[in-house]
């Protein structure tokens, strides 16, 4: 697997980019075709707040695909993430009109053996922390 | 409601083959937003060392509920105050066009957590050449009411 960053480049504390991604009603519809997830607490407004929500929310794996896409958009090869798991601790609520923004950071937690690194994330909406004990384990050049 | 204890350690039979398609791998790439090539081109693909398009990490999801069986009534899962708790993915390689797999779960563990019902669930996905392809944990979250 072709990871771009090198194991040998990147140290333990060493942050990543902050990246910023846009979450449309329209994206979370996708979401639930192309995953069969369809509760309808992710796209419909009135059934959501009948249930107790403030709205529609996103899909808990929608939240953690992105999170997901920063740290392979960063490793260089999707191939090379071994091991990822996050606990979902707050609920990205989506608003009909602009919709809300998901925004990830990561940092280097450690360096194991095998060129193997674990990436900690955060993921923030709407001032709510979305994603904690969220990590993943990378495997790099 | 509270979940029936009985279904701690129940283990479903492994779900029909399913069959990972560039289409579906592609479909999925895009319902998340994620451009990468090698989730839709072969020769990008290729190129990473993947004998074919792979799917994205988050991708097993699909598969992984499939063979579940957290629709049988008796287990009392009230699926609209279902939220998802935390979910975990240990690959051994990334899913690909071209692999049959079949999941297999097993429900490890059911808990109050005062008004929530809290259920752990682990799903092995394996081809069926039997190659293990990556296991997936996965709480659920039933809110109570």
């Amino acid at each position: 697997m072709a990871a771009t960053v090198k194991y040998d480049e990147v140290e333990v504390g060493q942050e990543l980019p902050a990246r910023t991604y846009p979450v449309q009603r329209l994206d979370l519809v996708k979401y639930a075709g192309a995953s069969g997830d369809f509760n309808p607490i992710h796209w419909n407004e009135q059934f959501a707040k009948s249930v107790g929500l403030p709205d529609v929310i996103a899909h808990g794996m929608f939240t953690m695909a992105q999170g997901g896409r920063y740290v392979t958009d960063w490793a260089g090869d999707p191939g090379a993430v071994v091991d990822y798991g996050v606990r979902f601790s707050s609920m990205v609520v989506v608003p009909n009109d602009g919709g809300t923004e998901i925004e990830i950071t990561g940092v280097i937690e450690d360096k194991l053996d095998g060129n193997e690194v674990v990436v900690a994330l955060t993921a923030r909406s709407d001032g709510q922390k979305v994603l904690t004990r969220a990590k993943a384990r990378v495997r790099l050049a | 409601m509270a979940l029936n204890r009985d279904f701690i350690g129940r283990a479903f039979p492994p779900s029909e083959p399913y069959e990972v398609t560039r289409l579906k791998i592609r479909e999925f790439a895009d319902a998340i937003g994620d451009l990468n090539p090698v989730y839709r081109d072969p020769e990008a693909a290729k190129a990473a060392g993947h004998p074919d398009v792979i799917a994205p990490p988050t991708f097993p999801i699909v598969i992984s509920l499939t063979g579940a069986g957290l629709a049988d009534p008796e287990l009392g899962l009230n699926y609209a105050m279902v939220v998802h708790g935390e979910q975990r993915f240990e690959y051994n390689r990334p899913l690909r066009a071209g692999d049959v797999v079949t999941a297999e779960s097993t429900i490890a563990g059911i808990r109050s957590i005062g008004r929530n019902e809290r259920l752990d669930l682990q799903t092995v996905i394996t081809t069926v050449d039997g190659e293990h392809v990556c296991t997936s944990h996965n709480v659920i979250i039933e809110r109570g009411a």
